[in-house]
């Protein structure tokens, strides 16, 4: 990446966001690790493993933003990308346990001692590097993507419809993995996790950098996304999202764009899910229910779809109130008010938290007679989707 | 038969014995229609007369379900898809003005140049100064040079058409095809729109679609008549517009 695009990309807004995850990555962990437990301004671990939880789901936002924001592909079966990431990774640690598991043996997994397995599935091979399954997590989300984005995109469907088909892929891959002879522990998954790169994942030292890095993750994707919509690829995908068939008659191939930032984004969301698995202890296939995709995606209308900014603080914002209500008198309400939520966005909010702090940023400067307010419309009037796409 | 043949190779638009029909219905009806290189050429006809199916089936958008469209001579459009099409050089203005509403009108210009359309291409696109020299001129002949910084959505109708044929310019196609580009304009636009057709017919070859006779008229260009999917008459306006059968179709029967 040349340091050309790095400036482009990094705009005030970009800059800010940029910096504040980063201090955020580097004080939380400080302060959970140096200062005395009891402290006012210690974080306590537990709380560093539920933000780092909410950092990762910032991640997959960011991914769902990219291609539902920018290019108008609304899919809701991302939490299945977000899950096979998490299940690679699962796969790692599963396979460090070793013979300290419950049975003892050095290389099968305690399920598949349980089923009277004998040997492991092929596709257990490798998972025990931390290279491969590193790869993994990138490549079998990213490839599921491309195959499935290459049916879908080259035979035009859009809309509703390909929305459905993304549910209907999560839906199959959830009925799949909860199969005990599919070989990824049916119904509980994976759990039980020891160490990850020989450290162990209880540990606070452990958790901390996990954090760090969920955090360096976040900030990275940021930045790739930012890369992409700022250049004139970016334009392209605006192009695409507001009148496809235009863009074609231009000459664009709309089908190879939509297939690279489809794969792309199932790729973070990889990443993202592998981050989740070591700060949760478990992936089992409830991961894969349609619910969580379509969550992920209100998180995103909630922050501001098209604004990346404001899809990375939906999901923050939303998941913090979900932690905030599920944890009290509250609880059985929750999906309720996650709906009522959803409505009241939509209705009174069309653009999100972010997209209305934008607009109202850009007609107070305007007012003020700025000169570069004009400027500012331009660099930002990007991010107007129509909400009902 | 002869004379046929190389006249058929030297067009730069061909269509002979094209049919379409959807559920039933004729929309296209054994239409043959050449158009030379240079030319440009107004398209009349009543609602219907499957002036707009033509373009879809030039521009890749409908498949002929039989009948030979031909490219520069040699190229058969009906095996290509709409992208390819464009890469080709046929460009298309539509009849309802579809811009990029969201984005500058300066980047709507910068989406229609005819350069890198490749996935990496753009990703690692760096602005040049030919391609900025091209986009000013553009926005020069448009009239929109003071716009270049407004949202595409918030131009008036009039300069949306003007901005969509900027994009053709943009795109510099060999062929543009012009859905009503002045539906909806006053009449000073409408004026300036035939200049500026004529001006692109310079180095264009250019087919019309346009219902407001008056612009047509100021065109001054061999006209075609279509009616129910063939054409029922073709000449100048004055013939055209005299021909028993063409008033019969526009004043209804």
């Amino acid at each position: 990446m040349t340091p050309h695009i790095l400036t482009r990309s990094l705009d005030r807004a970009a800059t800010a966001f940029v910096l504040l995850v980063a201090a955020v990555g580097v004080l939380i962990p400080l302060s959970n690790l140096l200062l005395p437990q009891g402290s006012m301004f210690q974080v306590p671990t537990y709380l560093v493993a539920l933000w780092g939880k909410y950092v990762c789901y910032a991640i997959l936002a960011l991914s769902i933003d990219l291609i539902w924001g920018y290019c108008g592909i609304l899919s809701l079966g991302h939490g299945a990308f977000f899950a096979l990431g998490g299940y690679a990774m699962g796969m790692y640690l599963m396979r460090q346990i070793g013979s300290r598991g419950v049975y003892g043996n050095p290389i099968l997994p305690d399920f598949m001692v349980f089923l009277n397995w004998d040997k492991l599935p092929w596709y257990w091979y490798g998972f025990d590097k931390f290279a491969f399954a590193a790869l993994m997590v990138l490549l079998v989300p990213g490839l599921l993507a491309f195959c499935f984005g290459w049916l879908a995109f080259r035979s035009r469907v859009t809309g509703v419809y390909l929305s459905i088909i993304t549910q209907a892929m999560t839906y199959a891959l959830l009925l799949a993995f909860f199969r005990n002879d599919f070989g990824f522990g049916g119904n509980n998954g994976l759990t039980d996790f020891k160490d990850i790169l020989g450290f162990n994942v209880q540990a606070e030292g452990t958790r901390a950098a996990l954090f760090l890095l969920s955090c360096l993750a976040l900030i990275v994707a940021f930045l790739i996304c930012r890369a992409i919509v700022t250049s004139k690829l970016g334009k392209v995908l605006i192009a695409v999202r507001d009148a496809e068939s235009r863009t074609r008659f231009l000459g664009y191939r709309v089908e190879s764009y939509k297939l690279f930032v489809f794969t792309l984004s199932a790729c973070m969301a990889g990443v993202a899910g592998a981050l989740y698995v070591p700060q949760v202890g478990i992936i089992n296939p409830s991961e894969f229910a349609p619910g969580n995709s379509i969550e992920a995606v209100i998180w995103v209308a909630v922050g501001g779809r098209g604004t990346l900014v404001g899809a990375a603080l939906g999901a923050v914002v939303v998941n913090y109130a979900k932690t905030f209500f599920t944890s009290g008198p509250l609880a059985p309400y929750w999906l309720f008010m996650l709906g009522a939520l959803f409505i009241l966005v939509t209705l009174l909010l069309p653009k999100g938290i972010v997209g209305t702090f934008n607009s109202w940023w850009e007609t107070s400067k305007a007012k003020n007679g700025s000169p570069d307010a004009e400027s500012a419309a331009r660099e930002d009037g990007v991010g107007a989707p129509n909400p009902a796409e | 038969m002869n004379v046929m043949d190389t006249r058929a190779t030297s067009a730069m638009l061909y269509l002979d014995g094209v049919h379409v029909s959807f559920d039933g219905f004729h929309a296209i009806n054994n239409l043959s229609l050449t158009l030379a290189p240079g030319e440009m050429r107004a398209i009349i006809g009543p609602n219907g007369a499957g002036k707009t199916t033509m373009m879809d089936i030039i521009t890749g958008k409908t498949k002929p379900d039989e009948g030979t469209v031909l490219f520069d001579g040699t190229v058969d459009l009906t095996r290509l898809d709409e992208t390819r099409i464009a890469e080709l050089g046929i460009g298309r203005k539509f009849q309802k003005p579809t811009v990029f509403e969201s984005q500058t009108v300066q980047d709507n210009l910068l989406l229609a140049l005819n350069v890198d359309h490749s996935v990496r291409g753009t990703l690692f696109w760096r602005g040049s100064k030919a391609e900025s020299e091209r986009i000013d001129k553009v926005l020069e002949t448009i009239r929109l040079t003071d716009a270049r910084n407004r949202l595409a959505g918030s131009l008036s109708h009039g300069q949306k058409q003007w901005l969509e044929i900027g994009m053709l310019l943009a795109q510099d196609p060999k062929v543009l095809l012009v859905d009503e580009p002045v539906a909806g304009m006053t009449d000073v636009e409408t004026h300036l729109t035939a200049e500026l057709l004529k001006e692109i017919n310079k180095n264009h070859t250019i087919m019309v679609v346009e219902h407001d006779m008056t612009f047509v008229r100021e065109l001054g260009v061999k006209v075609t008549c279509l009616h129910e999917g063939s054409v029922l008459a073709e000449g100048s306006i004055d013939q055209v517009s005299s021909n028993e059968r063409v008033v019969e179709v526009y004043l209804g029967r």
